[in-house]
This record gives structure tokens, sequence and C-alpha cells, in this order.
């Protein structure tokens, strides 16, 4: 069976830096996909490779078949193919509402379409969403003054508004305190298991991402350092020895 | 306030503002450019204050709007040469019907082809993003200036005649009065729409962050290019007409006006309030209003009273008018918290 996410061989580098070197990974259908690893080891390079911020220099990323490497950030983006970001951002100027109202699909979106006025099921599903991630009472607040937190969840909630196929998120939890993060655990599973939404998961926290994901690839120095199960990974020396430094 | 009060009152500023040419014939082109500033401000705002693209060379297409109306008037009913050495077919009179046609067809021609460039140029630079599109687009206004100045066609730096306005019961400045109302009351409710729907929430999303519009799969580049060609095209209506009602267009200090209105409009619609929709008519009446009292009464000082003018908006209301009661009171702009009052 084929993957919904095929990365074969994608090497990037900087100058001198290689960021990646001859990463494959495979993201399946409908399941949750970990990737960890030592800060500067080219998860955020890779997920910007993914995404289309910058080519790869060599191999191939495809998404549903679809060669990715040579296509812009928004053509990905209307595949159905979305990202988060590490440093949150949400549309700070704009109430809750407003964000998630922006956020529907565009696929195959006409001239006409942009000047159309907004539907109220538009509007009926953003406050349903809102209210899935406990945002309803704060809706008609500026997006830019909710807390990190909240706008961690805000993003989230676009994200879904936008009914992707897949999701990239970089580090959901962190800078969230620890009894949130329950509950974005739970939000995230629940979407992947209602919403049928791949995942793609970027995570610093080990508890977290242990409790998340089904398989667990491990990025150090750039390249694919391990791969395996969450307990497999925890008990990988490599893994742990990445983690403390040693080389 | 009650409703009652409110409905009359608003009764009373309409009748107001119809009647002002009538009740006030001296001041005539004066107020008809109150409605010209008024346009010029929500122009400016779709860019700059709605998107978050400060532009400096939006007055381009006022200039080449105003260029392309006087040339068609002129090409319909003129011999160019004979023109040009009577000084605006001083010698022939256009009969009324005559010159709203060569008008009617002169305001089209130039908001089509304001349009066209709108598109043209923004395929060229509206890639580029904060300073780097500001200093582009100053660069565009003063080429453009320049380009007028050298050219022939165009009467170069001599500047060019418009048709003069037919004798009939009403004068230039009454009509171009209400040229200028329903153009710029028009301005506002086409926007108002625009900002109300999806194109709005687009704009303001570009503004607030591109980079995450882009990754939502948002068509960013057809959003600004259509935000661009809307300020466009009403400023070459705009510019089309102020040609005809001024009479004379001098390439830098009429058309192509950078240093005056080009530098208003971004003034107008920070006092009022960029980003909103009342923001830059408020802006535009104060700015206007105060201007013209320092021509009056501080005759030789004008100039250091409106530097001082712009000085104290940008220093004492960064926000703008609106901005500032906004942060005062957020519940007044729909901001507000369940349960809270």
């Amino acid at each position: 069976m084929s993957h919904l996410l095929e990365i074969r061989d994608a090497s990037k580098s900087f100058g001198g830096v290689i960021a990646n070197e001859n990463i494959s990974i495979d993201v399946p259908e409908g399941k949750i996909i970990g990737l960890i690893g030592p800060n500067g080891s080219g998860k955020t390079t890779l997920f910007n490779s993914i995404v289309g911020y910058h080519p790869v220099d060599s191999g191939s990323i495809k998404f549903s078949g679809h060669e990715l490497t040579r296509l812009r950030v928004p053509q990905i983006a209307r595949m159905g193919l979305l990202r988060t970001f590490q440093q949150t951002r949400i549309y700070g100027g704009m109430n809750c509402v407003e964000n998630m109202r922006i956020s529907t699909p565009t696929h195959g979106e006409s001239l006409r379409a942009m000047f159309r006025a907004i539907s109220p099921e538009v509007t009926e599903q953003a406050e349903e969403l809102l209210e899935f991630v406990g945002l309803y009472e704060k809706r008609w607040l500026l997006a830019g003054d909710l807390s990190f937190g909240q706008q961690k969840l805000l993003e989230f909630a676009m994200a879904l508004m936008n009914r992707p196929k897949m999701l990239l998120l970089d580090e959901p939890t962190a800078g969230i305190n620890p009894t949130l993060i329950n509950g974005i655990i739970d939000r995230l599973k629940h979407a992947n298991a209602n919403l049928g939404i791949t995942l793609l998961v970027i995570e610093h926290n080990m508890r977290v991402i242990m409790n998340l994901a089904e398989h667990i690839y491990c990025l150090a120095h750039g390249q694919l350092l391990a791969e395996g199960a969450p307990e497999n990974i925890q008990h990988d020396q490599r893994v742990i020895d990445a983690y403390l430094g040693a080389h | 306030m009650n409703k009652a009060l409110r409905t009359s009152l608003g009764m009373a500023l309409a009748l107001l503002i119809l009647a002002a040419p009538l009740i006030l014939p001296n001041y005539q082109t004066q107020l008809a450019v109150l409605w010209l500033m008024v346009l010029l401000a929500l122009t400016w705002d779709i860019m700059g204050g709605q998107m978050g693209y400060n532009s400096f060379g939006n007055i381009v297409y006022f200039g080449v709007g105003m260029y392309t109306t006087a040339v068609i008037q002129r090409g319909l009913f003129f011999d160019i040469d004979e023109y040009a050495h009577v000084a605006g077919g001083t010698g022939s009179q256009l009969s009324l019907l005559d010159y709203l046609l060569g008008l009617g067809l002169g305001l089209t021609g130039g908001a089509l082809l304001c349009v066209v460039l709108a598109v043209i140029l923004g395929a060229g630079i509206l890639g580029l993003r904060g300073h780097y599109f500001a200093i582009c687009t100053l660069g565009l206004g003063i080429a453009a200036g320049e380009i007028a100045s050298g050219w022939d066609y165009l009467g170069a730096g001599s500047g060019l005649v418009t048709p003069l306005f037919p004798e009939t019961f009403f004068g230039r400045g009454i009509f171009f009065y209400y040229y200028f109302l329903t153009l710029a009351s028009l301005t506002f409710v086409v926007l108002r729409y625009l900002y109300s729907e999806r194109f709005g929430l687009a704009i303001n999303a570009i503004r607030d962050d591109e980079d995450k519009a882009e990754s939502m799969g948002l068509y960013t580049t057809r959003y600004k290019t259509i935000a661009w060609s809307v300020s466009a095209v009403f400023l070459a209506l705009a510019g089309g007409a102020y040609g005809n009602l001024i009479g004379f267009i001098d390439p830098l200090d009429v058309a192509f006006a950078g240093p005056t209105f080009g530098v208003w409009m971004v003034l107008m619609a920070i006092l009022g309030g960029k980003g909103t929709v009342w923001g830059p008519v408020i802006g535009a009446t104060i700015f206007h209003i105060t201007q013209e009292l320092f021509w009056t009464y501080l005759l030789g000082w004008q100039r250091v009273a409106l530097g001082l003018l712009i000085v104290v908006i940008v220093v004492f209301f960064p926000l703008g008018i609106l901005g500032w009661i906004r942060e005062r009171w957020p519940e007044r702009f729909g901001e507000r918290v369940e349960g809270k009052q």
C-alpha cells in the first residue's frame, strides 16, 4: 500500500551546514507519526521542505502520489497538507471568529468566491471548532490578545477549519502549561480518529509523543538515527546518547 | 443618545452635505476637494491600512487617470496641434452633451487603463514586503511624474489644458461637487461591503501574517492584485475629474503630486485611524478643514503649520482617532468576553 506522505532520500544543506541528509520517512494514511530529535537536528528544516518553504537539494517528497518538491507553499496547502508553526502564528489583529472564517479550504476557489459573503454555515462551524478547543468564550477577543497557549489552540482550530488530509504539527505543546497538555493530546487524538486527519508531530515532550504517536522517527545531526514503535525508541541506546549529547 | 435624535441628526447632516455648495457658493471647489480627500484616504487605506502594504505610489493612478481622461477628451473633439496652440480649445465651446460624453469616455478609459496598469505593476512589485514595497512605490510615483514632464504628446513640462466646462445653468463647481460626493460615497459603500466579507478578512490576514496566510492556502497574490486594482479604479475616476475641475494639468503639481496629495492621503488615513472604514473619512475631513484654515489665517506660515500638524498626528495619534477610541472602548468595536460586562 502506498503511503500518504513519502519522503525518499531528502537532503538539504545551507551553505556548509547539512541540515538534512538522505532522510526517508513514510506516513501511512490515518496514523499519528512522531518526529523527535535534539535541538538543531533538522526537524523543522524537514517540515519546511515538505510544505514548500524551500526546495530540497535532492530526493523526493510525495503527498498522495504527487511530487511536492517543485510546488510552492500555498499550492501544497491547497492539496490538503497543512502545517502549524513552532512560534505560533495567528492573525493577531482579528478576533478568533474572523481567524476561523478566513481559514476555510481554498481549493479551487473561483475569482467570484473571493467577493462572496460569508455563509452562516461557516460561522457555525467556526464556533463549533472554537468550542472544541475551548475558546468559545473568548471568540470575540483579538487573537493577538490571547495567551500563548490559547493562540496555539486557536492555530490548531484554524488548521481543522481548513479540513486538511494531513497536518504537520511543530511542537504543539511547547510553552503550554502541563494541565492543558493533556487536553491537547486528547484533541489531537480526536482529530485523528474522528476527522480522519493524518498527523506528523514534532515534539520535545517525551511523555506527549510516547502517548500520542504510533511510530516514531528520531533525527540527529541531520540524519535519521532510529525509527520504531515508541517503546523501542524509548530504550534505544543511540537515541538516549543523542539526547544526552554523546556522539 | 436615543434613536430619534440620532436619525434626525443624521438627516440634518445629509441635508447639509447635499446643500453645502449652494449655501457656500464661493467654496465650491474646496468642498469638492473635501470629498476628493475622503476618497484619497479611503483608497490608500485599502492597501496601507487593511492589507498592511504602505504604498506611496497610489498617486500614479490618480495622475494616469487624469491624463488619460484629458487625452481622450482632447482626441474626441479637437485637432491635437490646433488644441495645443489655442490653449485648451478656448475658441471652441463644447455643448454640455459633448462635454459629458467626452468626460464619461475619458473616465472609463482612464479607469480601464489603471486596472491594467495595476495588474502589471502588481505582478512586478506586490511580491515585495514592508519597507521595500514602500520605497519601490515611492519610486513609481516619482518616475511617473518625470515621464509625464518629458512626454510631448502630454504637453510635457508645460502641462495640458482640459476642455472648458460648457456654459449651462449650473457651474463647474456644482457639477464636480456632486460628482466627487457621489464617487466618494460609492467608494465608501463598496469598501464597506468588501471589508465585511471574505475579501476583507483575507486582506486583513495578509496584513497580520502573510506567511501564515500562504501556508493556509490563501490565494494571496490574487487578493493583493485585486486590492491594488480597486484603489486604482477609484483613483483614476477621481483623477480624471480633478483634472477637469482644476482645468490645467501640471505633471508634478497636479497629476503626480507626490509631495502633496501623495503624502496627504497617507496622513489622513493615519489621522483618522487606518484599517477602519470610518477612520479615513474622519481623518480626511479634519485634515482638509484644518489645512484650509491654515491657508486662510496663517498665510506665509501655512507650510510650517501643516508640518507641525503632521508631527502632532504621528506623535499623539499613532493609531489615529478611531484607533485611540478603540483602545479605550474595545467593546464598542465588538471585542468582548462572554459573561463579562
